[in-house]
């Protein structure tokens, strides 16, 4: 089997992310936008679906009801973390990425799926 | 079902109540509804009439919401009614009816005295009295009012409010003698004299004499006295509009009134009345509770309906400048045999009156003057057995009993007829809050005497206002500020892990940011405080629809010399940012990148800026007129106060932004009253108005203290802040801060002007602390390294600009591309450096 994935990009090290904070990236020409929480990292696109708006790395990060999120900046909608999905419109969601710590450095795969 | 005609004679309160109530009832369509109105304006507020001097627009008076099956003909008096053809006429047109209502209400008694027709002398019912009572004021000094009654001390309030030295005349030994006893009367005597109204009690007025310019100059009262004025509004009472029944021969109550019985049918049955008009078995009622009662009467009749009307609810409660008097039932103990228990306390200027059954365990009656907080459950428990000891009920502030007490039959809103078990009934069925108890039963609706009481029943029933701030935290803003300020707790983590639950989320983090802010935690962005800033603290600036930013550099009052209105417009055309003056008398520049931000402060900052706090919940600005430096009309320099203001108060954080004017004159060229705290000059110093602001629900500031000196102006707003910051809600801004205190205003001077919480020793330290510690947050950037790692577009490509951003010109300026604008917006390859792998 070929895996025809694109390669793990290095973005920087660890300790340029503050835990509940996010940082917008580029990766192979698209904005990712990067989260740390206490125990996770966390990669999806920066771009806010509602507004067309390459923001979501600025929003604030927690949870709700024990999912974590992110809140577009913008007008406040709640993107779950893990899968991309938008908590308050239902059908809208981001594409998610691949995320890791390397070495203490974090690396990004983008994923293609819709 | 056949349509029937309904003709409504008259769009008054009660006219329009009887149309609402109708509609409310008619599911079926069975009535079209004609109304005539003789006012060219449709149904307004009567009963808050005075709020027009005090700065309230007629906008906000209206009772009329337009219903596409109810035609309504404005300006039209009616002539007379045929009762054999059923018809209406007015001048030009016949209405057919099968069913007449007349809510023509009533007019102002101007008794016969010689000259009261000069010019310049008044009634007070209608919008347009209201108008030509302001215009002939303008430039007079005196007014004087014929009549001491509740409509009397209203009009009385509104000429001193226009700037009139103002006399009461009153023909009874005592102001307002329908609601008051003598000792009561007394007391508010005392009362409305130190607001500086004459009063001239026990002394008719026998004429009114005109001056050199032929309109009215003095009144001549019967004991040979003299009071000048150049302006006299004549209340004296009220006579029943009943001249269409009259003409038609239509039987009267003996003191006039179309006479109707319990159902508020006249004679005829054809023909009902409602309101001031009616006079129910023979008695006409100049309230508007009875006159409601009878517009549910009348609408439940013509469905078919059984419905009577209640003995009348003659119950008073009047607020004149912070004077409060209340009557209610049997006020002038007339009962047989009735108690009479009073308090009087000459030191707080309180009177209040129980008038009890001969048994002393029923409440016939009352009359309270100067405090009136018991005022809603003594209403509610007339008739009834007292819900606690007299004394209880009368000790001032808060000992008395709620409406927890209350039998369930007790009627809580007089105004609309719902009892204690209508409202439980909502509660159980799921009302959890006052707005939702209000919308479904009608309660607190009109006048809102009772609203602290649904607040009381919702508490009973453990349906607990929802007073935590998110899912993370169950405690409230004022709560939660409480335990940072006196535990002492420095951090997010720290209160999370004590008081809260979970990780926190877009709404507990901000706040915790702000809070730790207000008492002087350090940088925005050290620490773990970075991360609960929103977008706009995080970057010192203000997130706009494309992802870029604004920056709004501090202009104290607006000021700003030559020099540096040239550095702005430098700043602005070497980042090409779009420029534009701001409604706070500033610059907003507009269409920066983050990564250009500390590159456009650093040259602000050397050029003598910093920041304006746009982006925070934080005192925005203290806009000026141009003040006695150069304005002919200015008393006072309201730019010097306006910068040292501003100055004193920049980077205050609040629950919500805060906005302030100061205004040299009375004429307000900087729309003080528009704002959260505002300063208007006076000859012998400042008024200080808080609660104001624009916005989606425009609201005027109310006055709270007059004639200040400038560091007692200063003392009270920095209580006002402080006060502010440590109680209100999350996102409240003042003026919503004061409407839902226990006690408005009138708690809120009590805490700030006479220290009753005993707070203003720590308020004042806590100001003391912010003025001491503050620094401008752009240059605390620019210095540190490490605050300005964050200001980059991409954390491996810092030197890319965001791509997404793009501009179109727009009358010589760049703005925001819109999407037609752009082809292919992602992905961008343009200027891509190579990324690290």
């Amino acid at each position: 089997m070929i895996d025809d994935r694109p390669e793990w990009t290095v973005i920087c090290p660890l300790t340029r992310l503050d835990p509940g904070r996010g940082v917008a990236a580029l990766v192979d020409g698209a904005q990712v936008a990067l989260f740390r929480t206490a125990a996770d990292l966390f990669a999806i696109d920066n771009r806010d679906p509602v507004t067309d708006t390459y923001v979501l790395s600025r929003g604030i990060v927690g949870s709700r009801g024990g999912v974590p999120i992110v809140a577009s900046p913008l007008h406040k909608q709640a993107y779950d973390l893990r899968t991309g999905d938008c908590l308050d419109l239902p059908g809208v969601a981001v594409r998610r990425h691949e995320v890791r710590c390397r070495a203490g450095l974090v690396e990004v795969r983008l994923r293609a799926e819709a | 079902m056949r349509e029937s005609q309904l003709v409504v004679v008259g769009n008054g309160m009660v006219g329009q109540r009887f149309v609402d109530a109708l509609r409310a009832r008619d599911s079926d369509g069975r009535w079209r509804v004609t109304v005539l109105g003789e006012e060219p304006q449709p149904a307004y507020d009567r009963v808050r009439l005075s709020a027009l001097f005090d700065g309230v627009g007629a906008a906000e008076l209206n009772l009329h919401t337009p219903d596409p099956r109810v035609q309504l003909r404005l300006g039209v008096p009616v002539t007379g009614i045929d009762r054999n053809r059923r018809i209406v006429t007015t001048a030009t047109d016949e209405y057919p009816y099968d069913a007449l209502v007349l809510a023509t209400g009533s007019s102002p008694f101007v008794p016969p005295i010689d000259g009261v027709d000069l010019p310049g002398v008044f009634t007070y019912r209608t919008l347009d009295d209201l108008a030509a009572i302001r215009t002939h004021a303008r430039g007079r000094r005196r007014g004087a009012v014929i009549g001491g009654g509740l409509l009397g001390l209203e009009a009385a309030n509104a000429l001193r409010l226009l700037g009139l030295a103002t006399s009461v005349v009153e023909f009874a030994p005592r102001l307002m003698p329908v609601q008051v006893d003598a000792a009561g009367g007394a007391l508010l005597r005392r009362y409305v004299e130190d607001l500086g109204v004459a009063c001239h009690l026990g002394v008719a007025t026998s004429a009114l004499r005109p001056g050199p310019d032929g309109s009215v100059a003095q009144l001549e009262l019967a004991d040979g006295g003299r009071v000048a004025a150049d302006l006299v509004v004549v209340a004296a009472g009220i006579r029943p509009r009943d001249e269409l029944a009259r003409a038609t021969d239509l039987p009267l109550g003996h003191r006039g009134g179309v006479l109707v019985d319990r159902t508020c049918r006249s004679a005829d049955e054809r023909i009902w009345a409602v309101g001031e008009c009616a006079a129910v078995d023979g008695t006409c009622h100049g309230l508007v509770a009875p006159g409601y009662a009878m517009a549910e009467t009348v609408a439940d009749r013509l469905v078919g309906g059984t419905a009577t009307v209640p003995d009348a609810d003659t119950a008073t409660k009047l607020k004149l400048l912070g004077v409060d008097v209340a009557s209610f039932g049997d006020a002038h103990s007339t009962t047989p045999g009735s108690l009479d228990v009073t308090f009087t306390d000459p030191a707080t200027r309180v009177y209040a009156k129980l008038v009890l059954s001969d048994d002393a365990q029923t409440l016939l009656g009352g009359v309270l003057v100067g405090d009136a907080e018991a005022y809603p459950t003594l209403r509610a428990s007339i008739g009834q057995a007292l819900p606690a000891a007299p004394l209880a009920l009368l000790a001032p502030a808060g000992a008395g009993t709620g409406a927890a007490a209350l039998p369930a039959s007790t009627q809580v809103c007089s105004c609309n007829g719902v009892t204690r078990a209508d409202l439980d009934a909502a509660i159980a069925g799921g009302a959890a809050d006052v707005p939702t108890l209000k919308a479904c039963t009608r309660a607190g609706t009109s006048c809102g005497s009772c609203v602290p009481m649904l607040r009381q029943l919702l508490d009973a029933a453990g349906v607990g206002q929802p007073r935590g701030l998110c899912e993370h935290f169950e405690v409230s803003r004022q709560e939660l500020f409480d335990l940072i300020r006196v535990r002492g707790i420095r951090t997010f983590s720290n209160l999370i892990t004590e008081y809260g639950r979970g990780d926190g989320c877009d709404i507990c983090k901000p706040v915790v940011a702000s809070i730790l802010a207000s008492l002087g935690a350090g940088h925005l962005l050290d620490d773990e405080r970075a991360s609960l800033q929103d977008t706009n603290d995080h970057f010192l600036a203000n997130l706009q629809r494309d992802g870029s930013y604004s920056v709004v550099p501090r202009i104290p009052g607006g000021e700003i010399t030559p020099e540096k209105l040239i550095v702005l417009g430098e700043v602005a055309r070497d980042f090409a940012l779009y420029t534009k003056i701001t409604g706070g008398q500033r610059i907003d520049l507009l269409g920066a990148r983050v990564e250009q931000l500390p590159q456009i402060w650093r040259r602000l900052v050397n050029a003598g800026f910093e920041s304006g706090h746009a982006y925070g919940k934080a005192l925005r600005t203290v806009k000026s007129c141009v003040g006695s430096t150069w304005c002919r009309y200015g008393v006072q320099d309201s730019v010097g106060l306006a910068i040292a203001l501003e100055l004193r108060y920049r980077g205050l954080r609040a629950p919500h932004k805060i906005k302030a004017a100061v205004s040299g004159c009375a004429r307000e060229c900087a729309e003080a009253r528009g704002k959260d705290f505002g300063i208007i000059a006076t000859e012998a110093g400042w008024n200080l108005y808080v609660g104001g602001n624009g916005g989606f629900r425009p609201r005027h500031a109310d006055l709270i203290a007059t004639d200040l000196n400038t560091a007692a102006l200063v003392r009270l707003i920095d209580r006002f802040l402080m006060y502010y910051i440590r109680t209100a809600d999350r996102l409240q801004r003042t003026a919503a801060w004061i409407e839902a205190m226990d006690g408005g205003l009138e708690h809120l001077s009590a805490v700030i002007v006479d220290d009753s919480l005993g707070l203003c020793a720590e308020l004042d330290a806590a100001m003391a602390r912010h003025v001491g510690s503050y620094s401008d947050e752009w240059r605390d950037v620019l210095e540190d390294p490490a605050r300005l790692g964050r200001f980059t577009s991409f954390v491996n490509a810092p030197e890319v600009p965001d791509p997404s951003i793009r501009f179109t010109e727009e009358r010589g300026q760049q703005v925001p591309a819109r999407a037609e604008d752009i082809e292919n917006r992602q992905p961008v390859g343009l200027g891509m450096p190579q990324v690290p792998r």
